[in-house]
């Protein structure tokens, strides 16, 4: 049997495009880098195992043809690995997605402040003379206490102002 | 009996890990559970390094294959040694973030999620350090991995989100160089056996040998975190919660750097690229060190400092003598220990005063003096301060490379010498400042008043130093006031790191994590005083590595290996 170039030309081609894609500023084009560097990758395991040759299978091939069954199980597993890597990713993907451009509309950061702002300049009063439970963050020992009650004032998501 | 043990650190975090998902929603159980499985694994592992350094290397055929065909897991000192130390840490870890999930709840660190993932993290290291073919070892680095990819991310927050993708992206380019290295080893000798490729690899080509072995020393590079591959590290480690930190900063690196012991003495031990490694190593301390004396956060000087003693263990490694091996392995374990404690007492550090910034700590010597003793101790043992063990390691380290003789070696010594006084240095500076000055120096008195401050400052690009303000500019009650009510508000926000700590700045310690931490400073101390034992199983088993014949031996019964 002759030795093939296509597989090789293969590998070579796809390491190529897949390390031009992971060095991408996207996170999608990344993981399609990543994609094809472990199908690449699987070429080179699969042309390992030597010259093409019949199916390992007992009984249906003769043993001195059948190709090489090693770095065929090597392949399976890579592949279930790299799959299981891809759909981590797509999830990291997604999530950052989500952080960055959130569908649902947060809460404004400049409103919020806004909001706080006018709630101090209604009534322009020392804090000292305030009621202990109307008194802003004016006082250290009040500060714990004020910021689990500013989370319901302005309605941050919920857990982030735990006592 | 070592037939039915050896199995057990791989199969009973696994185990473990599908009870605690099924567990998930009784977290008691699931807490007692994970528990019970990591001291027996702890258990397993001593029994298997008594039993090792007793009778000498042992190899275990999985599901009774015969051995070039099968998988073998091999139980040598070296690798005995890595699972008792792995085990004893990953138990101390376990404990300090059952404390922190008692405090915390489950917002930021989901433990339903945590335990489980970390007995898989668990299950994957042990594979690694047992396997005995090249392509359990990728497995095995895979399975630790993946799980660790879950852990860096736990709570999906957008800081978590960022470092992690840099560490899966370089992570996921690491293990594809490995597999194709594995694919080209393959080729070349026919098959992924390690004993049997200690035999077949010798008849290759030098060619052939300095390529195989310097892509299989990229992907452990990369893992390890050797200069120039160690970049991501400070990065992404410092983003996870502090248990998570820990366990990654103890283990994760040092099995890239047991895949670097293991191929380096039993595949290649021409020492072909010797050199390399000791110019890579003189770097990695050097540059490491230099990036810690320059962080002013707890956490990433701790990083840093990780990065640079990767360093000293490569150079005993690069020296490829036995003195220089034995030192290499000895410091390893050290450093698993050290490390570890350290990013735990930097979790304590940051729920005591609300931040790991050393520029806005102050006065925790007298706020905790129980933390201040914990930061001290590893503190001093990580800078080699004598008789502590990060001293007996780094002279036995530097012993090894006077006795080598040769320029660079020497180059070596003084490069070990220098990154110890700085690694002094830049703990020293985190002590005078977080837990020496009196509170009154400190920028705020008011630590959490400071941190809100200071996230309200960052959030405009002009705005002033939040602990200037709250000292001396004139401003009204009011003014000030509203200042800090806008400071708290946007502390609240969950994505900003000190905050959520400044808020609970005041409360006390958790004594489960304190107990933890104790425990593993402790254990830390004991290094010191166990240090003559010790020494004495690393020498042996560096004499095993050397030898390569006890390894080989194991797996295939006979001195000849087919």
């Amino acid at each position: 049997m002759t030795p093939t170039i296509v597989l090789p030309l293969m590998v070579g081609g796809l390491y190529a495009a897949g390390v031009y894609l992971l060095l991408d500023r996207s996170l999608t084009r990344v993981l399609l880098g990543f994609v094809l560097l472990g199908n690449a990758t699987n070429l080179l395991l699969l042309s390992t195992g030597g010259p093409a040759g019949l199916a390992p299978i007992l009984g249906y091939s003769d043993p001195d043809e059948i190709n090489d069954p090693l770095p065929q199980v090597l392949i399976l597993t890579a592949i279930v690995i790299t799959f299981g890597v891809s759909a981590f990713v797509l999830a990291i993907i997604h999530r950052s997605w989500r952080l960055v451009r959130e569908e649902v509309v947060g809460t404004d950061e400049e409103d919020r402040r806004v909001a706080a702002r006018r709630a101090t300049d209604a009534d322009e009063l020392d804090p000292d003379e305030l009621a202990p439970d109307d008194r802003i963050a004016g006082h250290a020992d009040s500060l714990p206490r004020n910021a689990e009650e500013l989370a319901d004032d302005v309605d941050l998501p919920a857990g982030s102002a735990r006592r | 009996m070592i037939e039915a043990l050896a199995p057990l650190p791989v199969l009973l975090p696994l185990l473990g890990a599908a009870g605690a998902l099924l567990a998930s929603g009784h977290p008691v159980f699931q807490r007692l559970l994970s528990t019970a499985v990591l001291t027996a694994v702890l258990g397993v592992s001593v029994a298997l390094l008594l039993v090792a350094d007793a009778e000498g290397a042992t190899a275990v055929s999985v599901g009774g294959w015969p051995v070039p065909l099968g998988i073998v897991l091999v139980v040598d000192r070296l690798s005995a040694l890595m699972l008792v130390v792995a085990s004893t840490v990953a138990l101390g870890v376990l404990v300090f973030a059952i404390g922190q999930g008692a405090a915390d709840g489950q917002e930021e660190t989901p433990l339903s999620i945590f335990h489980p993932t970390f007995l898989v993290l668990v299950a994957g290291v042990g594979n690694a350090f047992l396997a005995g073919d090249l392509f359990n070892l990728y497995v095995g680095f895979e399975i630790l991995l993946m799980a660790s990819y879950v852990l860096l991310t736990l709570g999906g927050t957008a800081a978590r989100i960022r470092g992690g993708i840099t560490y899966i992206v370089v992570s996921l380019t690491s293990s594809l160089v490995f597999l194709a290295a594995i694919g080209l080893v393959y080729a070349a000798t026919g098959t992924v056996n390690m004993a049997q490729l200690a035999v077949r690899l010798d008849e290759l080509p030098a060619g052939v040998q300095v390529l195989l072995q310097s892509m299989l020393l990229i992907a452990f590079g990369i893992k390890a975190a050797v200069f120039p591959l160690s970049a991501w590290l400070p990065d992404s480690y410092p983003t996870a919660p502090a248990p998570v930190t820990a366990v990654f900063a103890g283990l994760l690196t040092k099995v890239g750097v047991y895949a670097i012991i293991r191929t380096q003495t039993l595949l290649f031990p021409d020492g072909a690229l010797d050199d390399l490694l000791m110019w890579a190593a003189l770097a990695t301390m050097v540059v490491g060190i230099l990036g810690a004396v320059a962080q002013s956060d707890l956490r990433r000087m701790l990083s840093f400092t990780l990065v640079s003693h990767i360093g000293y263990m490569v150079f005993g490694i690069a020296l490829g003598t036995a003195a220089g091996l034995a030192g290499a392995v000895f410091y390893v374990a050290h450093h698993i220990a050290i490390q570890t404690t350290l990013f735990l007492v930097a979790g304590l550090v940051e729920r005591q005063g609300g931040t790991t910034s050393v520029n806005r700590l102050g006065g925790l010597a007298r706020r905790s003096p129980l933390l201040a003793v914990l930061f001290f101790v590893p503190a001093m043992n990580l800078a080699g301060i004598p008789p502590l063990s990060g001293f007996i390691g780094k002279l036995g380290l530097l012993q090894a490379g006077v006795a080598e003789g040769s320029a660079l070696a020497f180059a070596l010594v003084g490069g070990g010498v220098v990154t110890s006084l700085l690694t002094l240095l830049a703990v020293a500076r985190v002590w005078t400042r977080a837990f020496w000055r009196p509170p009154g120096q400190a920028p705020a008195e008011d630590t959490a008043a400071a941190a809100a401050a200071d996230a309200t400052a960052r959030r405009r690009p002009d705005g002033d130093d939040g602990a200037g303000s709250t000292a001396d500019e004139p401003r009204t009650a009011l003014q000030e006031a509203w200042r800090r009510h806008t400071a708290v508000a946007t502390a609240a926000e969950p994505d900003l790191p000190p905050p959520a700590g400044a808020v609970r700045a005041l409360r006390p310690l958790p004594r489960t994590m304190v107990g933890a931490t104790a425990a593993l400073v402790a254990l830390t101390v004991a290094l010191t005083g166990l240090a003559g034992p010790l020494y004495g199983l690393t020498s042996r088993a560096a004499a095993d590595l050397l030898d390569r014949t006890p390894y080989t031996t194991s797996v295939f019964g006979t001195e000849e290996v087919p």
